[in-house]
This record gives structure tokens, C-alpha cells and sequence, in this order.
């Protein structure tokens, strides 16, 4: 604990460069997605396609402990779907009456399912690097979903020169270009329903829409109730220096 | 005051029933209603009306937040998602307080460039100033423990840093530190009795606001001149004129809100805050939120722990003592050639120390940061009491009123309507 205080003491205030390492600027590419700007919402195909991406590939090694299937319905899952997605997997439920515990299939209530039962096994799965949560990863990385299929598409051979550690992989993207996870996306590893060819740009852009709508549920009520209100003050304000104007009118 | 019912004159018998019991409504015509207030405020003078809408919003999101927040290192950040989540407009609250900190600090630091350019920490204002000051720094600790309480990675790594800053003391420091956390790191009690500081300290601000427009009523507002009004063609009764002028600021900070809130919630955040607390991992670089960086640059502008804190907690308790520090008789800048320009410096200076403060701690940012500190001192400590002595202000206009009807609501007429000054 002595070591860990140093360290953060000089990380924030020594005068030595030392704590921070790997200072470059790393540039992420021009990438649009439907969620940009002040009146972009969820391509609802396209965060369907990055569930299913999310489902089939990466919920292998992470979490999303903070959203129930129940949620699915927010990104146009019907009842019928919902139910079926959370009954294709087993949870733990229980004391029972006998104070055993015991499996049962998913309900649309229960929280997404995690794929390791805690840090420390997840780590020993994955050559000892923690596959972070995704429930709020979007709003956690700068950049968001730009970063996300950045990440996902910025896979390469390291340069020349570039020493990588034991059982690490060149990312462009990535701060200090050193990932753990391998190239998590192959050209069709998922067979989407509506037949969009499943390219690693394609999928990256979908899971990393589903992933941005995952931390942002409120992201469209929030932008339509925003619109209302600025407009509402404008109106408002008009109206307010109208008053001001005419009370202040015999003053001058 | 002699004993017995006061005399109302209120007409509806409710009221004066009430009234002549408690003379609310007496008092709240006499400061609100009739309020003798100069008739020149700029805009610069609904600031502090703002500050009191922020503060009302504050207490009122953070209720409604804290019915729903598990103060626990192993529930906070889960709680918080769940109010973004499950809670009604949970997200809407939470936002609202998140960016309500950040609309609170914009506001009072206008207030506060207001009233140093004005001049209105000048006698006979200098004890409703220090309890402003008063009053900021309870902000200060107010905001700085409401960003722990997400029990984000910048919550737990920013709760160390700062409060390891009292270890620098020498002797005590570490036993200080050790207090202030409730065992030997940042832990469970550390943001337990956060959590309970920061709902009480809000009410404590509230408090001191009411000294501090009790304060202001007794000496009656400072104004754009810096003159004292003369008589009554100086000023205009409070309401309608500025609850008409502050509604209109008002709705212009409710449209800034509004987009802060509604169209960019983390902008002013820290992505890293979106990580849950893991003591086992330092981020890359720790800066505390925007409005603290000017300080944050001021404490790490020397290579000694112990200067820098007694630099940080120095640049504030400057602001204590400023009306002794500026002898200039003359309020506003607006009369003062000299001062005016190295205030203008000092403003700008204000962004460097907020800029580099957000800056890691390498060159080049720690030459500026050392250079811009050094400034921040020096007008304080040399070229407000230079000036004092030896810059010559101009001609103070006769009155508020001859100033501002003089040439019919355009610019000051200051050579025109002016008399020498007086040196007091």
C-alpha cells in the first residue's frame, strides 16, 4: 500500500515525466454512426446486428452485469425474442426450500449472464488479463463507439523494431499498442438474419452501436427531451427580455 | 423595535393576520420588493441570483439522488447505473446534479470576477466578501466529495490524491490523513462520511448565503461605477426592474444547462470515472474535475509537496484578505487604467492555470504553470498594493444617475459627467 500511494503521489504531482508513459496522441479514424450528433439515434438494425455480435463473440469473455434481458426491448426485441434469448442460457438461482442452490434457464428479468464466476477466474482464462465489463465501456473510453471500432478494426503486425510482451498482440489503437485480447472478429464468424455480409468493419461498427446504445439506454429520450426544452427557453427567453425591455422602458 | 403586534400594511386579512405575528411578508417587500438597488447593474449582476437557483437545484437533485445511492464501496458505482437505469428520470437527476456542479462553478466564478473587477470587496463590503470566499471554499469540499461518491476510478484515485496532500504537513500529516480516511487507505469509511458531509455541507452553504445577502441588504449593492448611489434618482426598487433583468439571465443559463445536460451529460466528466474504483490500478493521469485544475496546476507548480500545498491553500486564502491588499480607493476598474490591465492579465492567466492543470506534469506545462502562478501571487501581493499607491484613477463621474442618463443608456460618459477624485 506505502509503494501504491508513492506511486500515485508521483503520478500526480512529481515534476518527473515519469508516470506518464506512452504520451502520444493517438488518432482515431473518421467513422459516422447513427448515434453522432445532436439528433442521432440507434440504427435499430444495426444495434440488433451488434447484439448478436456481442451474444456469439464477446460475451465469451465479457460481462455486461449491469443490463437484464429485459432491456432488449428498448433496441426492438419482441416479448417472444426476449424470452427466448434469456432462456438459451443457465443461471444460478436459490436457497431452494432444501437451501440448495440450483440452475435454472434465463428469465427476461435476470441480469445478463457472466461468463467467468469472478475476476480472479477470468483472469486465469485469459493468460491474466481481466476482459473488462462492457455495461458502461462506451461512456469509460474516450471516444466511445469511434473507439470501440477503432479498436476492433486496428489490428496489426507490430512495427519493426516494436518488442511485444509474451502472448500480447499489436493494436494501432490501443494506449501503448499492447492488447492482451487476439483479434476478437474473423470475416463471417456470426451469420447475420438479415444477410449483411459479416466483414470485420461490418461487425465492429454494429457491436460497437450496440455497445455505445448498452451504456446510453437514455441516449434518445434524452436528446428528443433536450430539443424541446432548448427550444421551449428560446421561445421563453424572447419573451423574458420582451418584459424586461417594457418594465425598463420609462427608466431611460 | 418596541414589543406587540407589528403594524402591517398588508391588505388581505390572512396575510396580515400572519404578518403583523411574523412580518414575513414585510420584510421580504422591504428586501425583495422596494429594495432601494442601483439603477446601472449590468449583466454581470445576475450572477449572483444564479448562484442561489444552482445552490436550490443542487439540494433539490441530490435529495431525490441520495434516496436511491448505496453509500458502499461494493454498491455505489451499481447504485449509480441503477438511478441512470430503473430509476424514473433517474438519468435526468443525475445528470442535472452532475453538470448542476459544474453550471454552479461557472456561476460563482463569474460572480467572483464580477466582484473583483468592480471592486466590490471594498469597504464597506469586505465581511460580505469573506463570507462569499466562505462560501466558495464550502463548494469546494461540497463538489470535491460529491465526485466521490460515483466510487469511479477518478472518485477513488482523486479522494488519494487529495487527501494525501495533508500528509505533507510535517509531524502530524500522516495522522491527519489517517483520520480524514477512517483506517489506513481510502475505503468504506472514507466515503461513508463523505457521503454524510457532502449531504450536510450543502446546508451549511445555505446558511452562509443567508449571512451573506443579509450582509449585502445592510450595505446595499456595489454597482458597475463603484459610486455609492446619492439619493433616490440613483436608484430603482428591486422588483419589477431586476426580477425582470435576472429572469432574462436566468432562462440564458437554463439554455446552457439545458445543452450541458441534455445534448453532452459527460463532457465535462472523465471517462475514467465510468471505470469502476480498483485500488490495484493507477490511472495513466489523474486530474481532478475542470474547476479545480487552476488550483490543481498552482499545487503542482513546485517540486516540494508541502510548498505546493501551502501554494494551493495560500492562493485561496488570498482572496480572505484581499480588500486589505487592494488600497485603492477607487472600486470599479472601469477608473483604474493600470489595474484594469493586469486584471485582464489575471483573467487570462486563470485559463493558463486551468489549461495546464489539465496537462500532465511535463514540460512544457510546468514552466507555464510556474510562470503563471507566479503571476497569480503577483497580483495579489505586488501589483495590487503598488497600484494602490501609485496609479492615478480617473475622474469618477458625479453620480450613478448623471452617468447613466447623461447620454441616454450609451457609454459612460466619463470625461463628461466627472469630477477630480477624492482620495479617501
Amino acid at each position: 500500500m506505502r509503494m501504491l500511494k508513492s506511486l500515485v503521489l508521483l503520478g500526480a504531482m512529481a515534476i518527473a515525466p515519469a508516470a506518464y508513459a506512452a504520451g502520444e496522441e493517438i488518432h482515431l479514424p473518421e467513422t459516422r454512426f447513427s448515434s453522432d450528433g445532436i439528433f442521432g439515434t440507434f440504427d435499430r438494425a444495426s444495434v440488433q446486428r451488434g447484439f448478436q455480435v456481442y451474444r456469439e463473440v464477446c460475451s465469451n469473455c465479457h460481462s455486461m452485469r449491469l443490463l437484464s434481458y429485459r432491456n432488449l426491448s428498448e433496441i426492438g426485441l419482441t416479448e417472444e425474442q426476449i424470452r427466448a434469448v434469456a432462456a438459451d442460457v443457465q443461471v444460478q438461482d436459490g436457497p431452494n426450500d432444501e437451501g440448495q442452490m440450483f440452475e435454472r434457464p434465463g428469465r427476461p428479468s435476470d441480469r445478463f449472464r457472466r461468463p467467468f464466476a469472478n475476476d480472479a477466474a477470468a483472469r486465469t482464462a485469459n493468460n491474466g488479463a481481466l476482459p473488462p465489463d462492457f455495461s458502461v465501456i462506451a461512456k469509460a473510453r474516450e471516444g466511445g463507439p469511434h473507439y470501440i471500432q477503432a479498436l476492433l478494426t486496428g489490428y496489426e503486425d507490430p512495427p519493426a523494431g516494436f518488442t511485444l510482451g509474451d502472448g500480447m498482440n499489436y493494436n494501432r489503437y490501443f494506449p501503448g499498442h499492447q492488447i492482451a485480447m487476439a483479434a476478437p472478429l474473423n470475416p463471417d464468424q456470426v451469420e447475420y438474419a438479415d444477410h449483411t455480409p459479416a466483414t470485420v468493419e461490418q461487425m465492429s461498427r454494429d457491436v460497437a452501436l450496440f455497445l455505445h446504445w448498452a451504456a446510453e439506454p437514455e441516449l434518445e429520450q434524452r436528446r428528443q427531451m433536450g430539443i424541446k426544452i432548448v427550444l421551449f427557453l428560446g421561445v421563453l427567453g424572447v419573451l423574458a427580455y420582451g418584459v424586461k425591455r417594457r418594465i425598463w422602458a420609462d427608466l431611460h | 423595535m418596541s414589543i406587540g403586534l407589528h403594524k402591517s400594511e398588508f391588505k388581505n386579512p390572512v396575510i396580515r393576520w400572519v404578518d403583523s405575528r411574523l412580518p414575513l411578508f414585510t420584510m421580504m417587500q422591504k428586501e425583495y420588493g422596494t429594495f432601494p438597488t442601483p439603477r446601472n447593474f449590468n449583466y454581470f449582476w445576475n450572477f449572483g441570483a444564479l448562484a442561489m437557483v444552482s445552490l436550490m437545484i443542487m439540494i433539490l437533485t441530490g435529495v431525490f439522488l441520495s434516496m436511491n445511492y448505496t453509500a458502499h464501496t461494493g454498491y455505489a458505482f451499481d447504485s449509480v447505473e441503477r438511478i441512470m437505469r430503473d430509476v424514473n428520470y433517474g438519468w435526468l437527476l443525475r445528470y442535472v446534479h452532475a453538470n448542476g456542479a459544474s453550471m454552479f462553478f461557472i456561476v460563482v466564478y463569474i460572480h467572483i470576477w464580477r466582484g473583483m473587477y468592480y471592486g466590490s470587496y471594498k469597504a464597506p463590503r469586505e465581511l460580505l466578501w469573506m463570507l462569499g470566499v466562505v462560501i466558495f471554499l464550502l463548494m469546494m469540499a461540497t463538489a470535491f466529495m460529491g465526485y466521490v461518491l460515483p466510487w469511479g476510478q477518478m472518485s477513488f484515485w482523486g479522494a488519494t490524491v487529495i487527501t494525501n496532500l495533508f500528509s505533507a504537513f510535517p509531524v502530524v500529516g500522516s495522522h491527519i490523513v489517517t483520520w480524514l480516511w477512517g483506517g489506513f487507505s481510502v475505503d468504506n469509511p472514507t466515503l461513508n462520511r463523505f457521503f454524510s458531509l457532502h449531504y450536510l455541507l450543502p446546508f451549511v452553504i445555505a446558511g452562509v448565503v443567508f449571512l451573506h445577502i443579509a450582509a449585502l441588504h445592510i450595505t446595499g449593492s456595489n454597482n458597475p461605477l463603484g459610486i455609492d448611489p446619492k439619493g433616490p434618482q440613483d436608484t430603482i426598487p428591486f422588483h419589477p426592474y431586476y426580477t425582470s433583468k435576472d429572469s432574462v439571465g436566468l432562462v440564458v443559463y437554463f439554455i446552457v444547462f439545458a445543452i450541458l445536460v441534455f445534448f453532452m451529460p459527460n463532457y465535462l466528466g472523465h471517462p475514467d470515472n465510468y471505470i469502476p474504483a480498483n485500488p490495484m490500478v493507477t490511472p495513466t493521469h489523474i486530474v481532478p474535475e475542470w474547476y479545480f485544475l487552476p488550483y490543481y496546476a498552482i499545487l503542482r507548480a513546485v517540486p516540494d509537496k508541502l510548498g505546493g500545498v501551502l501554494l494551493m491553500f495560500g492562493s485561496i486564502a488570498l482572496l480572505f484578505v484581499l480588500p486589505w491588499l487592494d488600497g485603492s480607493p477607487v472600486r470599479s476598474m472601469r477608473f483604474r487604467p493600470l489595474a484594469r490591465i493586469a486584471f485582464a492579465l489575471f483573467t487570462l492567466n486563470f485559463f493558463v492555470l486551468l489549461y495546464v492543470g489539465g496537462k500532465p506534469a511535463e514540460e512544457p506545462y510546468v514552466t507555464i504553470s510556474r510562470f503563471a502562478t507566479a503571476y497569480y501571487f503577483a497580483y495579489f501581493l505586488v501589483i495590487l498594493p503598488l497600484l494602490a499607491r501609485l496609479e492615478r484613477p480617473l475622474p469618477l463621474p458625479e453620480s450613478i444617475a448623471r452617468a447613466v442618463l447623461g447620454r441616454g443608456g450609451g457609454p459612460i460618459p466619463m470625461a463628461a459627467a466627472a469630477k477630480p477624485m477624492e482620495k479617501a
